[in-house]
């Protein structure tokens, strides 16, 4: 990518946003920042299944889990350095995903999203009794694991810097793919499958590695995010919830838009900020997101990067 | 020097229904062959199995001496032998170039996108479509679906091009157009089966017809004696005297 390109100056623009708490030195802004990060990851990538290839998967948050659990796995019982085992942590969701992608991928439509719904439930079941893991009462991180990165505040701000260059490894690996070869394989997937194998589509391995590909960075974002929690369980790793909150900020955003993702997971997460101070609405942060989902998806079906685009149909090149 | 395509005993059972019952023919190299029947003989189902759409009951499909029964259909378009769909399947929320553009990337050959585009682009100026290579599939009129079938399925540069009626539902101007093409493609070396019901079209284009009824094979032979068969007039076009106009000379374009 060069920065002749539209998208070059985008990201640049937006990870100079998720730098500003650094200069500022804004502890409650990184906050805030860090969980817009982790939506952005597990939204853009999210987006490589729904709207590039067209298969909805509501058990998105696996990934983030999995990652989250081997990531403090190899911390602990390993020794290994944070990025090391976020890396490898990525790289073993990555291998699992393929493998699972090339079985469950065979369903279609509905079928695919139900059965990605039980992998959640029977993963989370598997981990919850996975003595290695903890079972049901997780895993912890010692103390000393943050004195690796310099001490305990510095970790934080390490761990911030890390999920925002994942989110940038994200939004330019959306970017990568819908300007490759094997994204236009993964839209003719998405626009009639029977039609793109027919085309010269390998279908069945271009959707498993869509899938696999969706997963890694969420993988590394979960060994980071549960670093810096000190502590992972199985009904936080596989929170369905989460992963049902992507399906709505990428529908809100825009699916099948890189641009559109990243927007739609941010504005989620200041919206949710705002609900979540407010007394009247904290406990129905859940209601608010599934009428937002349906009148997405009934007034706006492109989300609102697809609103944009119909507006003003030169934005297109600009905010892909 | 085997035959470029080499069906024999091709059969494909839906329950109690043979929609193929032991179909057996070849197609040479560069030629046309027609293949016709009335509606529900079995041709598109024909097709469905010969590209990998659907595997046969029974009976084998050979390409250029390979045997490629059963193989899933994009394994079959890179060995050579491309098809369109009797109703139109445009990736419809795709533009006209990024349609063809797919055919080119995973044809017979593996294309990088840019050269792919490039291919893309000359096939859609041979069926005239490159005017709406920017605008979606969705947007096209029938006519200019059919076209892009033809234009996707060429990107992938066959040996064989299967095509499925179309001809049908095209004006007598797009008809002669589409005609050209063909006789293009021929002079190109490219083999075709098409399956038409248009008959002065197939006729006139074929170097050899075959005709299937109720899935099996009624008749093969040359345009002029298919036409006069006695088995063929009863089951398929009805009236004797219709043979004679049909195989008679025609300007392309001519309506049937
Ligand atoms: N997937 C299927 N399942 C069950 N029956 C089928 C299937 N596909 C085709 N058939 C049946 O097989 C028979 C042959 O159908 P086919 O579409 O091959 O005919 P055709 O010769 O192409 O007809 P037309 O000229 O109308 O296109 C028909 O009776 C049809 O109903
Ligand atoms: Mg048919």
């Amino acid at each position: 990518m060069s920065p002749k390109k539209p998208f070059f100056w985008v990201l640049v623009a937006v990870i100079a946003v998720f730098l500003v708490p650094v200069l500022t030195n804004n502890v409650s802004l990184r906050e805030s920042l860090l969980l817009a990060a982790i939506y952005i990851i597990l939204t853009s990538n999210l987006n490589l299944m729904i709207g590039f290839t067209g298969y909805v998967n509501f058990g998105n948050i696996v990934f983030f889990g999995l990652g989250g659990y081997i990531g403090l796995y190899l911390v602990t019982a390993g020794g290994l350095p944070l990025v090391a085992a976020a890396a490898l942590a990525g790289a073993a969701v990555g291998a699992i995903a393929l493998v699972l992608g090339l079985g469950i991928l065979r369903l279609r439509g509905a079928y695919f999203a139900l059965a990605t719904i039980g992998i959640v439930e029977a993963i989370q079941a598997f981990v919850a009794n996975f003595e290695p893991w903890g079972g049901a009462t997780g895993l912890y991180l010692s103390f000393q694991a943050y004195q690796a990165l310099g001490g305990p505040r510095e970790a934080l701000w390490t761990v911030y810097l890390l999920l925002v260059a994942v989110m940038g490894l994200s939004l330019f690996l959306c970017y990568a793919v819908k300007n490759s070869r094997f994204g236009l394989a993964l839209f003719a997937i998405r626009e009639d499958e029977d039609t793109a194998a027919v085309l010269g589509v390998r279908t069945p391995l271009y959707k498993a590695t869509a899938y696999s590909l969706s997963g890694i960075l969420p993988a590394m974002a979960g060994a980071l995010f549960f670093f810096k929690q000190g502590v992972i369980q199985p009904e936080q790793a596989f929170d369905l919830t989460l992963s049902t909150e992507a399906i709505v900020m990428l529908m809100l955003g825009g699916q099948g838009t890189v641009t559109g993702a990243a927007l739609g997971a941010f504005l989620y997460e200041q919206f949710r900020g705002i609900l979540l101070t407010s007394t009247v609405f904290s406990s129905f942060q859940l209601v608010i997101a599934g009428a937002l989902l349906l009148v997405t998806v009934l007034f706006m079906p492109g989300g609102l990067m697809g609103w944009l685009h119909r507006r003003w149909p030169r934005l297109r090149k600009v905010l892909e | 020097m085997s035959a470029l395509l080499e069906v024999t005993g091709l059969c494909k059972h839906f329950g109690g229904l043979r929609a193929v019952d032991e179909v057996s023919f070849t197609v040479e190299e560069g030629e046309i062959l027609g293949l016709i029947g009335p509606n529900g003989a079995g041709k598109s189902t024909l097709f469905n199995l010969i590209t990998g759409v659907m595997p046969p009951s029974g009976g084998r499909v050979r390409l250029a001496g390979t045997d490629i029964t059963g193989w899933p259909p994009y394994r079959v378009v890179r060995s050579g032998l491309a098809r369109t769909h009797q109703i139109v399947r445009p990736l419809n929320d795709m533009t006209v170039l990024d349609n063809c553009t797919v055919g080119a990337c995973f044809g017979s050959e593996t294309l990088g996108l840019s050269q792919a585009r490039r291919v893309a682009g000359e096939i859609l100026e041979l069926v005239a479509l490159a005017d709406c290579r920017h605008r979606l599939a969705s947007s096209l009129t029938i006519a200019g679906k059919k076209r892009l079938e033809v234009a996707r399925a060429l990107c992938a540069r066959p040996k064989l091009l299967l095509l499925d009626e179309v001809l049908a539902g095209l004006n007598p101007t797009e008809v002669g157009r589409m005609i050209q093409v063909f006789r293009a493609l021929r002079k190109g070396g490219i083999a075709i089966v098409m399956i038409e019901h248009l008959m002065q079209a197939v006729m006139n284009l074929s170097d050899r017809v075959v005709v299937l009824n109720f899935g099996r094979k009624i008749a093969e032979g040359r345009p002029h004696e298919v036409a006069t068969d006695a088995g063929v007039v009863e089951a398929y076009l009805g009236d004797p005297h219709i043979a004679a106009r049909l195989t008679g000379p025609v300007s392309d374009g001519a309506t049937p």
